[in-house]
C-alpha cells in the first residue's frame, strides 16, 4: 500500500502528462464517472456538505485500523476531486490522514476548485476528512 | 450624443472587455451580476482622489465644497434619470439590499402590524423576501407570495385575488434576475393602489435596460444599484414618493442624518440627508453620475435594440443544442437566458466555460423559491448587455457545445 505522499506523486505524475488543460479536465471528468457509487444509505442529511451550488456528501468509517471514506456529488467535476482525495486519504490510519499535508491539489493546478469556498462544498469535505480521523483518533 | 451605435467604439469605451482568460478572448455574459464600467466612470473615480477628495456637506474649504458638489450632482442626474419630482426624495444607500432593508426597517416597522400582508412574488431575489420576513417576525404581519407560471409570468388573477385589505406592501421585482421576466409593474401598481397599499419596485436588474419614470409609474418606492448600472460598487439609490419618506422614521443614527443633538433629545435632518448617516461613498457616488452621462450619450433605443437582437441571437442558437431547455420563456424579457442541460450540473458547465474564457453565473442566483418552483438545483445563466456582440454569442455557443462533450 502507497503512503499517502507516494499517491499525490502518483497524481502529480499522471496530471503532468496532459499538454493542455482540456486533457486534464477530461481525466478528472473521467475520475469522477469512475467514482466508486456511495450507497444510498449513507446519504444522509448528517453526511451532507451543502455548498452554495452542489452538495457533496462524506461518510467515512473505521477497517481494522485504517479509515475508509465514501464520498458523492452532484457535480461530475467535484466528483473527480473527490475520487482524487479518496485515493489519497482512504485507507490510511487516522494518524496518517490528520497529519497529511495535502499538496498535490496545487501541483496538479485544481486549487481554484478548493478556492471556490462557497460554490462546491470541497473545502468543507477535506476539512471533514481531518475531522473524522481526529475523531477516529481520540477513541481509538 | 453619438448618432448611430458603433459597437467598436462602445467596446473601446470599457477597457475591461479587451483582455485573454485562461488563454482565450474574454467573453463576458454575467451582466446581471454586474455591469462592466465605461472609461468615464473610472477616470472619475482617480480625478476625485487625485484633486477633489475631502468630506462633504460640513467643511468650509474650496475640497470640501468641490466634492459636495460632485455628489450632490448626481443625486441631480438620479432625478432626471428617474424623472423623481425632487431631489430629496433621491436617498443614496450602498446598494439594493441596504435600500429593501431601510424601507422594511423604518417604513415597515411603523406601519405593519398582526395580521398585515407583505405581498413577494415567486420571482423575487433573496434580497426581496428575507427583509420582509425578518420585519413581518417582528411585527406580526404575513408574508404572501404571487405565484408564477411554468413560462416565468406572474399569474395576475392570483395576484388579484390576493390583493385583500390586509395587504399594506407589494414588494416586487421589475425583471426576474434569474430568469429575466419583465414584470407588468404599471398595471400591478395601479391594483395595489386601488385597495390603498404600497409597491416597492426591486429596479436591480431593469435600470440598466430601460428608462423609468417615477411619476408616470406612480410608484412609491423604488430601489436599485449603482454597479448594475455601469457605475461602482458600493452605491445604491431608493427613491421615495416624499409623503412616505417624510413620515418614515430614520434608520441609523449618526452625524449628517441630525439636525440639532443634546442629551435631553435630538431633532433629524430634513431629507434626504435624514437616512444618509455618516460619511457615506462619496467618490463611488461622484463617479456613478459619469455613469449616467455616459448611458445618456448613447443614441435613443439603441441599448434595448442591440440587447434584443443579442437576446434573440442567442435564444434561437441556444435553442438548436440537443438535450438544452431554456428555463424562463415570458414573452416579455430582458437580455437574459436561463438554461439547463439534460444530466448535466450547472457548475460543471460554468467551470468548464470558464476555460474558454467565457464568464456566465450558475446556480441558483439566490433566488432559491423560484429553483423549488421548476424543481431545479440551479440554472445555467448568460446574460447580456449592449457592449456584448453577436461573435461573442458564437464564441460562447461553441465552447458550450465542447463542454457538454466533454461532460457526457
Amino acid at each position: 500500500m502507497a503512503t499517502i505522499n507516494e499517491t499525490q506523486d502518483e497524481l502529480i505524475e499522471e496530471f503532468g502528462l496532459f499538454e493542455d488543460w482540456a486533457d486534464k479536465y477530461e481525466y478528472l471528468i473521467d475520475l469522477g464517472k469512475k467514482l466508486s457509487p456511495m450507497n444510498d444509505a449513507f446519504k444522509t442529511e448528517e453526511n451532507v456538505i451543502k455548498g452554495c451550488q452542489s452538495k457533496v456528501w462524506l461518510h467515512a468509517e473505521k477497517q481494522g485500523d485504517q479509515v475508509v471514506f465514501f464520498a458523492d456529488s452532484e457535480a461530475i467535476i467535484v466528483k473527480g476531486m473527490i475520487s482524487m482525495l479518496i485515493r489519497v486519504l482512504s485507507n490510511h490510519t487516522a494518524a496518517e490522514i490528520m497529519q497529511a499535508d495535502l499538496y498535490f491539489i496545487d501541483q496538479i493546478g485544481m486549487s481554484q476548485h478548493l478556492a471556490q469556498t462557497r460554490s462546491n462544498g470541497l473545502v468543507a469535505m477535506v476539512k471533514q476528512m481531518k475531522n473524522y480521523a481526529i475523531a477516529f483518533h481520540a477513541i481509538a | 450624443m453619438v448618432d448611430k451605435f458603433d459597437i467598436e467604439q462602445i467596446r473601446k469605451d470599457f477597457p475591461i472587455l479587451d483582455q485573454q482568460v485562461n488563454g482565450a478572448p474574454l467573453v463576458y455574459f454575467d451582466n446581471a451580476a454586474t455591469t462592466q464600467k465605461p472609461q468615464m466612470v473610472i477616470d472619475a473615480l482617480n480625478h476625485y482622489y487625485t484633486h477633489d477628495n475631502a468630506n462633504i456637506h460640513r467643511g468650509l474649504h474650496t475640497l470640501a465644497e468641490r466634492a459636495t458638489t460632485g455628489y450632490e450632482l448626481t443625486r441631480k442626474k438620479l432625478k432626471d434619470f428617474l424623472n423623481s419630482e425632487s431631489t430629496d426624495q433621491i436617498i443614496f444607500t450602498s446598494g439594493t439590499t441596504a435600500g429593501i432593508n431601510l424601507v422594511a426597517q423604518t417604513y415597515g416597522r411603523a406601519n405593519f402590524s398582526k395580521g398585515d400582508v407583505i405581498l413577494v412574488s415567486n420571482l423575487e431575489h433573496h434580497s426581496n423576501i428575507v427583509p420582509w420576513q425578518m420585519i413581518a417576525e417582528e411585527t406580526g404581519a404575513k408574508v404572501q407570495v404571487i405565484p408564477v407560471d411554468d413560462t416565468g409570468v406572474l399569474d395576475l388573477s392570483a395576484y388579484k385575488a390576493l390583493l385583500t385589505p390586509h395587504v399594506k406592501l407589494v414588494a416586487v421585482n421589475h425583471v426576474s434576475n434569474s430568469i429575466g421576466t419583465i414584470n407588468p409593474i404599471e398595471l400591478m401598481i395601479d391594483l395595489a393602489h386601488e385597495i390603498g397599499a404600497k409597491v416597492l419596485i426591486d429596479g436591480a436588474q431593469s435600470v440598466a435596460h430601460f428608462e423609468i419614470d417615477v411619476q408616470a409609474l406612480d410608484i412609491d418606492f423604488l430601489v436599485f444599484s449603482a454597479h448594475k448600472l455601469f457605475g461602482p460598487t458600493g452605491v445604491g439609490v431608493l427613491y421615495g414618493k416624499r409623503e412616505l419618506l417624510e413620515a418614515m422614521p430614520p434608520y441609523q443614527g449618526g452625524g449628517e442624518m441630525i439636525k440639532e443633538v443634546s442629551f435631553s433629545g435630538t431633532t433629524y435632518n430634513e431629507l434626504p440627508y435624514k437616512f444618509e448617516a455618516g460619511t457615506p461613498n462619496i467618490a463611488d457616488v461622484y463617479a456613478f453620475g459619469f455613469a449616467l452621462d455616459y448611458l445618456k450619450s448613447l443614441p435613443k433605443n439603441a441599448v434595448w435594440e442591440q440587447e434584443k437582437a443579442l437576446l434573440d441571437y442567442a435564444t434561437e442558437q441556444l435553442s438548436q443544442i440537443d438535450g438544452l431547455r431554456i428555463v424562463g420563456q415570458a414573452p416579455e424579457k430582458i437580455a437574459v437566458v436561463s438554461f439547463v442541460i439534460d444530466g448535466v450540473h450547472p457548475q460543471d458547465i460554468g467551470v468548464l466555460l470558464d476555460k474558454f474564457g467565457v464568464a456566465i453565473r450558475t446556480g441558483h442566483h439566490c433566488a432559491q423559491p423560484l429553483m423549488a418552483r421548476y424543481e431545479l438545483v440551479g440554472t445555467c445563466r448568460a446574460s447580456f448587455a449592449f457592449y456584448n456582440t453577436k461573435s461573442e454569442i458564437d464564441l460562447f455557443v461553441k465552447a458550450l457545445k465542447r463542454t457538454i462533450m466533454m461532460l457526457s
